[in-house]
């Protein structure tokens, strides 16, 4: 009779570190997928600025946006994690594969399998269209290569465990699908920038204990994770600027008062600056758009 | 006990509430004022450059003169030390201004600069007044980038 029960307790636990392994596994893009799509540099600076990649990656301090150095710190409940290289050097992504480079964007897996932390925002990116990827992917391998190595990141027990995120990714990360509805050509362009590239709702919609989005509360504002101050809510509940005042923000940085932009904004306002009128018009009917929570 | 205890409590944090608005220093009331002052006629040339307000010639280079005229106030009297966020209420200002007193007059000076083309621009006509104030954003930006704490 133990020896029965022990056998299904041995059974179970093997079931269960084989399920654990197969939850916990990375997951690839399709290769095929990729295929037959021709990179354009041009429009890949576009997708790079929508995205708001050198926001992120610059060195601290560099004026010098385009060389993605990393180092930068992102302070969070669950440890402080640093932007790695990702310039095209031996440091960073010299000798990626536009496959590589797709899994890493679009599912947070590195070349080796490893899963990446999701301050990357891969949960956003998952959304980006395959010729956007393959655009921007041509666009970053021209830009100035810098050696100085990633640092590793500082995150206690048990999120040091790299396929701990797997389990992560199991319960909240989606790789299509969207928050807001788009019944119109503008409000579909804007849902792409808000909820794909310029990944807004990172900072803006509240996190759960787990650190991820609550969606139910979708851009409802959150407190930093830096520790320090909130991160204004974007819903018509608490703001109250006209479409006209968001896309002017978005261009210049002033807000319908005149007071500037602060803070990690100050980047996005200069990517958004730089992209075209229309752009920042269907973000901000998309802003517009947003219910309550 | 207890609830004599939460009573002075209460009334403590009331006075503290009451007391920082009234306590703030001179110096420092008199930055946000002059912040205040630079918004409101930024806001002039911002509505002329939206389109929601009509451009007139002289209502344009009387705000523009008047961004001009802040910016020649001197910094040093209002950024006294012991007036950043970490040591009073009230404020937005990052201690790391006065760590870096150099690179924050550069910046201020570069307001100056940017506030200098738009009082030549703003007698121009309604044109001239946009990109000029993009300049003058981007000065602000600068500087709440680096010395400005986030909303709390």
């Amino acid at each position: 009779m133990l020896r029965r029960v022990l056998i299904a307790l041995v059974l179970a636990a093997l079931i269960g570190a084989g399920i654990g392994l197969w939850v916990t596994a990375p997951s690839r893009v399709d290769a095929a997928r990729l295929a037959g799509l021709t990179g354009d540099t041009t429009r890949g600076q576009a997708v790079f600025t929508a995205a708001g990649c050198a926001s992120c990656h610059h060195a601290p301090g560099s004026d010098d946006k385009l060389v993605l150095a990393g180092g930068q710190a992102f302070a969070s409940d669950f440890g402080t994690f640093y932007a790695p290289n990702i310039s095209p050097s031996q440091a960073g992504l010299q000798g990626w594969s536009q496959a590589d480079f797709a899994n890493a964007v679009l599912r947070g897996v590195s070349p080796s399998g490893k899963h990446y932390y999701p301050a990357f925002p891969y949960t956003a990116y998952a959304r980006m269209t395959d010729q956007d990827l393959v655009d921007l992917w041509a666009y970053m391998q021209g830009l100035p290569a810098d050696d100085t190595a990633s640092q590793a990141h500082d995150v206690g027990f048990p999120f040091n465990i790299r396929r701990s995120v797997g389990g992560w990714k199991f319960l909240f990360f989606t790789t299509e699908g969207w928050v807001a509805e788009a019944p119109t050509p503008e409000l579909e362009r804007g849902r792409y920038l808000v909820e794909a590239l310029a990944h807004c709702a990172e900072c803006h919609t509240p996190r759960n204990a787990l650190g991820a989005l609550d969606t139910a509360r979708w851009m409802a504002g959150a407190p930093n994770p830096s520790g320090r101050g909130t991160i204004p809510a974007l819903t018509p509940d608490q703001l109250d600027w006209s479409a006209q005042d968001i896309a002017y923000y978005l261009e210049t940085g002033f807000t319908p008062e005149f007071d500037s932009a602060g803070g990690h904004m100050v980047a996005v306002v200069d990517n958004f600056s730089k992209l075209p009128a229309g752009d920042r018009a269907a973000v901000a009917a998309y802003v517009k758009a947003l219910s309550a929570p | 006990m207890y609830k004599t205890f939460a009573a002075l409590a209460a009334a403590t944090a009331l006075t503290a509430t009451a007391a920082f608005a009234q306590d703030l220093p001179k110096e420092v009331k008199a930055r946000q004022g002059q912040f205040q002052i630079m918004a409101i006629n930024l806001g002039i040339l911002g509505g002329i450059a939206k389109g929601a307000i009509e451009y007139d010639a002289a209502t344009a280079q009387a705000a523009a003169d008047s961004l001009v005229g802040i910016s020649m106030v001197n910094p040093a009297p209002l950024w006294v030390e012991g007036t950043d966020e970490m040591s009073i209420e009230g404020t937005r200002a990052k201690a790391e201004i006065w760590d870096n007193l150099d690179d924050v007059v550069a910046k201020w000076n570069a307001f100056g600069e940017a506030a200098k083309v738009m009082q030549a621009a703003a007698g121009e006509g309604p044109e001239a007044i946009g990109p000029a104030l993009g300049t003058i954003g981007g000065t602000c930006k600068a500087c709440h980038d680096a010395y400005r704490a986030p909303q709390s």
